[in-house]
């Protein structure tokens, strides 16, 4: 408790409140502007890591994810368009409310409920994160490589529609992490002096998220506008708390495991929420025209999985989406290696940082339940302006990661994959975890195999390693299961040509 | 031969709509209503919606004026209200004028100033009363 109180008082100085509040600030206009999302949003300001100290700058980082969760339910209501790949459910009776004029209560319950849902996550985070500290030391090499090729699985292959998809996706950037040094020889750096330090995953990161969705916006720039439903301040009448609180608990009970799981992320648990809601409802007569349980569930199934979220990634380092993994890379850049002695060693940076959760969350309430409006005005910005100035920080913040103009020909290159993984509708997100966590698996592999002199049977000598291998037997299994039992409805197309949200 | 308005959902466009209303009844002539939008932006609060559409169209044949509307997605407006105006051989072009700051007219352009220097044709300049 005391050390809670600690980090309160440092997350509340002057400084560090400023930097919250542009963070949420930030999070909420990107969540609001499809296309555009947290991951990117961090991956350009990653260079304020240079000169800004490492409290402040992951307290912005936070605010700028809870606020992407928060902004994208605006859109899906107002517009139909979801800011956020984790607000695609929201727009389903979110947008069905407003058609019916009740776009402000739509508004008010995903706003709360994103508040409720926040701040019970933070709480778990909290309660949890120093229990689980304990447990983890005790894992060994094998069990962390486990560990990481479960996470690495599970992302590849429970989201998204292709499998085959998500594992070119890995492979590209499993093969993106092993360039660079090896043994003192370099390794697949094509005579290359520049990559023999590896790639910068700034670079990677930047490329694929801001340059790629950059040009395939620019492919795709003249479109009917969409049509926006004007609402007015967000408020709820009796009936409509009466009908959320339950969605925004039963909401949080999804998001927060789903959040903290390897394979998580916020689209499972608020499909889960939204079907869930949809049976438990005493007015299924409404779903499907706009039901509110079936936004309050999902917004705070998000929120609370963006909490959740954070524990694999301040325990073990392991990111699960793909704003934590960038996330990771800030702390990296920082010299902080999260993981198992990370909670111990760097005890004032981690309550610092999870005080700042509580004020992030405040905050976003405030901005948010009034201002609704007001945000949705960010989407008449012309996209030219829009995309010119991502261009401008996405060169500037690759060329600064080593200053070096190799990196923004290796900006180029990587942003015309960028561009053209959003043509064939690969997926990104086990990219970035491959670029991230590869290097990492290797290392754990080698340590691995070194203690064990390159005895193979190692790798399973830890019952931690055992239980993964085991799950991912189990997912593996499953899935060529349900794939036997011969259902076609995974051989669906994707849907190249139309907007797709891409966090 | 027929009369172009360029035409927006707010009080310009109603303005312009007004004139164009009485001067193709005077001219017993037809009306082409213009309301295009580049699509660069989610949201174009200039691009009227179908149902506004409808009943600008509804009012338009009440008044027993021949009106049709060109809608589109085009890279400069000022150029697609120019070229409906050649295509259609109009003889008058109406568009509903605002006062602009010239740091506005720097970086918004004003769409009204380049149809009315580049038309091959008159061109009426209204204001809302």
């Amino acid at each position: 408790m005391d050390l809670l109180l600690d980090g309160f008082a440092a997350a509340l100085t002057p400084t560090n409140i400023l930097f919250a509040v542009l963070g949420v600030l930030l999070g909420t206009a990107v969540g609001v502007l499809p296309g555009i999302g947290p991951a990117m949003t961090v991956a350009l300001l990653l260079p304020v890591t240079y000169s800004v100290p490492a409290e402040s700058a992951l307290i912005m980082f936070a605010g700028i994810y809870y606020g992407g969760m928060y902004g994208g339910s605006t859109t899906s209501i107002l517009l139909n368009t979801p800011g956020e790949s984790s607000s695609v459910i929201t727009a389903l009776e979110g947008n069905k409310m407003a058609k019916t004029g009740r776009a402000a209560q739509a508004l008010a319950t995903a706003a709360i409920g994103s508040f409720v849902a926040g701040t019970i996550g933070t709480v778990l985070l909290i309660l949890l994160a120093p229990t689980v500290g304990p447990l983890v030391v005790k894992l060994g090499a094998p069990s962390y490589f486990a560990i990481m090729l479960l996470a690495l699985v599970s992302v590849t292959v429970v989201l998204g529609s292709s499998k085959l998809r998500g594992f070119i996706a890995l492979f590209l950037g499993l093969a993106m992490g092993l360039v660079g040094m090896s043994s003192g020889q370099p390794r697949m750096t094509f005579g290359f002096a520049e990559l023999s330090d590896g790639i910068e995953i700034v670079v990677v990161a930047v490329a694929i998220f801001a340059l790629g969705e950059a040009l395939w916006v620019a492919a795709h720039l003249r479109r009917t506008p969409l049509e926006i439903i004007p609402a007015g301040r967000p408020w709820m009448s009796r009936s409509d708390w009466s009908r959320s609180w339950k969605p925004w608990l039963r909401g949080t009970a999804f998001g927060f495991p789903f959040g903290a799981l390897p394979a998580g992320g916020a689209e499972i648990p608020t499909f889960l929420s939204y079907v869930t809601e949809r049976r438990l409802s005493k007015h299924p007569e409404e779903f499907g025209k706009g039901a509110i349980e079936g936004v309050a569930g999902p917004e705070a199934a998000n929120n609370a999985s963006a909490a959740g979220t954070l524990l694999p990634m301040l325990a073990l380092g392991l990111p699960t989406t793909a704003t934590a993994a960038v996330i990771l890379v800030a702390f990296e850049s920082y010299g902080l290696q999260p993981g198992p002695q990370f909670m111990t060693q760097n005890e004032e940076l981690v309550w610092a940082l999870l005080a700042s959760l509580f004020v992030a969350n405040a905050l976003l309430l405030v901005l948010n339940l009034p201002l609704a409006p007001v945000w949705a005005k960010l989407l008449r910005i012309p996209r030219p302006y829009l995309y010119a100035g991502i261009l401008f920080f996405a060169t500037l913040g690759a060329y600064s990661a080593s200053a070096s103009a190799f990196d923004l020909g290796l900006l180029l290159v990587l942003g015309v994959l960028g561009f053209a993984m959003r043509r064939f509708a690969i997926p990104v997100l086990p990219l970035i975890i491959g670029v991230i966590l590869g290097p990492r698996l290797e290392e754990q592999l080698s340590e691995a195999l070194d203690i064990s002199r390159g005895d193979y049977s190692t790798l399973w000598g830890e019952p931690a390693a055992i239980i993964c291998y085991l799950v991912m037997a189990l997912v593996v299994a499953g899935l060529v299961a349900a794939q036997l039992r011969g259902n076609r409805q995974d051989t669906r197309t994707p849907e190249t040509e139309k907007d797709e949200v891409h966090t | 031969m027929s009369i172009v308005i360029a035409y927006s959902p707010d009080i310009y466009g109603r303005a312009a709509l007004e004139h164009a209303l009485a001067e193709a009844r005077l001219r017993e002539t037809s009306l082409v209503v213009v309301n295009v939008t580049r699509g660069d932006s989610l949201v174009d609060s200039h691009y009227a919606h179908e149902d506004e559409v409808q009943l600008v169209m509804d009012r338009l044949k009440a008044e027993g004026v021949d009106a049709t509307v060109r809608r589109d997605v085009v890279p400069d407006i000022a150029d697609a209200v120019l070229d409906v105006a050649a295509e259609e051989h109009a003889t008058l072009i109406v568009v509903g004028v605002r006062h602009r700051s010239a740091v506005g007219k720097m970086l918004l352009g004003s769409v009204a100033q380049r149809v009315i220097l580049d038309a091959s044709c008159p061109v009426l300049a209204v204001k809302p009363s």
